[in-house]
């Protein structure tokens, strides 16, 4: 049985991290600098312009895009023909130990708020999969967005219209305090918790990109030009772009329930994906 | 663009008006959370920490300063989560904050009363804010770590005046 490399996987952790923090997602960057071009609010126009010319600076001199180096967030995708010499967990811990040694440290106790002071521990999710690889999904989550996040456990009666309208509602609630123009995540279904990691991980598509699901994609269209007709714009300035894109992901539910979570990133995403 | 210099002249706050797009150059205090809590401690036992009488306050925590820079990536933090705070700062002499995002109607009040002013920078904009600073120290609390209270000394500065002396507030127009 093939043994997993777990030094390999903390260093390429701590490798993510540094990269990420100073360099936007390329679709990210792609989609702002579309939203700068069509934005004809001075206000907006001028946000825009210091965010893209923001992450111009930050990857040509190697500094963090954001001070909210965020907390990291892990979904692995553990190969089952792969044997595990050690705490995987750990591995991860360690690599962002290592990654955000020029970072702001920002994860503390809940009660206490003492600092851990190393950014650790990480919020990891673990699934099972075939084959003999680690897949990593690694994103680097501030907490401006995350603070505007929903959760709704709706009845079968109030149904796919409410949760549309409350999706949109989410988005004008949060206002300018995301950092707009937001990417919005959301899951349909499952129990409280799931449909939270399912609008978590639905952050980790690239923008551009459509739902496999034909009807959640038209669903996805619908709620974009929707939550970008709010006028919040560019830092809650007013104008065209409120969001950059609206991601989706569904698990099937109870007879008594339609969990409905949104989950929101700033127009800085920071993510990567790579296999150990 | 209109340029301004800190310590902020009364006059020229009262002359702002809401959507105007400046930059700043001189002086700022910077703190967040965790700072604010720990000074309002201190005023509740009847000795203020520090004295922010006529500065500006600009709500961030920044990265540790990577070589070349002065201080690291420094964007602005959310305001609200400061909106407690902010009434009473203002009654008692401060003439400014600078953050992100919308604030409470108590803010926008107090701001009106005193003739003060509140400033929008862009968040998320780490990278540009950090080339604008010339000077930083920690002036207290450094077991805070990034939400230590420091001073700081930045130069063309870009920001938006989202809320002005005449109570004019860019989230809600």
């Amino acid at each position: 049985m093939k043994i997993a490399d777990l030094n390999l996987l903390e260093q390429k952790i701590a490798e993510a991290i540094e990269d990420i923090a100073c360099n936007m997602e390329s679709s990210c960057l792609a989609a702002l600098q579309k939203a700068r071009e069509k934005e004809d609010n001075p206000t907006a126009r001028f946000a825009l312009d210091v965010m893209c010319e923001n992450a111009e600076i930050a990857a040509k001199r190697g500094f963090p895009v954001c001070q909210d180096t965020g907390m990291a967030v892990v979904f692995l995708y553990v190969g089952r023909e792969l044997k595990l010499n050690g705490d995987i967990y750990e591995a991860v811990n360690n690599g962002v130990r290592r990654g955000y040694k020029t970072l702001r440290k920002s994860v503390l106790d809940p009660v206490t708020r003492v600092n851990t002071g190393d950014n650790a521990p990480a919020v990891i999710h673990t699934r099972i999969v075939s084959g003999d690889k680690i897949r990593v999904e690694i994103m680097l989550k501030g907490f401006g967005s995350e603070n505007m996040s929903k959760v709704y456990m709706l009845n079968p009666a109030q149904g796919m219209e409410e949760a549309k309208r409350l999706i949109i509602e989410s988005v004008a609630i949060a206002g300018s305090n995301p950092c707009p123009p937001v990417i919005v995540g959301v899951g349909l279904g499952g129990t409280l918790e799931k449909a939270c990691e399912l609008s978590k991980h639905a952050l980790f598509r690239k923008l551009g990109s459509h739902n496999p699901d034909p009807e959640l994609d038209k669903l996805e269209e619908y709620l974009l030009n929707e939550i970008n007709k709010l006028g919040v714009g560019a830092q809650g300035f007013g104008g065209k772009t409120t969001a950059l894109g609206v991601f989706i992901e569904k698990y099937p539910t109870h007879i008594s329930s339609l969990p409905v979570a949104v989950n929101m990133l700033c127009h800085c995403s920071r993510a990567a994906s790579f296999e150990v | 663009m209109k340029k301004i210099t800190l310590p902020l002249n009364k006059e020229v706050a009262k002359s702002l008006r809401v959507g105007e797009s400046v930059l700043i150059s001189g002086d700022m205090l910077v703190f967040r959370d965790a700072g604010h809590k720990r000074l309002f401690e201190s005023i509740k036992a009847g000795k203020p920490d520090i004295n922010y009488a006529g500065e500006t306050i600009y709500f961030m925590g920044p990265c540790p300063a990577k070589p070349g820079q002065v201080l690291g990536s420094c964007g602005p933090t959310t305001s609200g989560r400061m909106d407690k705070y902010t009434p009473y700062m203002f009654d008692t002499g401060l003439a400014a904050q600078i953050g992100k995002g919308k604030r409470s109607l108590e803010c926008v009040q107090a701001i009106k009363r005193n003739g003060g002013v509140y400033f929008a920078a862009i968040g998320g904009a780490g990278a540009t804010y950090s080339a604008c600073v010339t000077k930083a120290e920690v002036l207290c609390y450094s077991d805070l770590g990034t939400e230590a209270i420091r001073r700081i000394t930045v130069k063309d500065f870009p920001a938006i005046v989202a809320i002005d002396s005449l109570g004019g507030n860019i989230y809600e127009r």
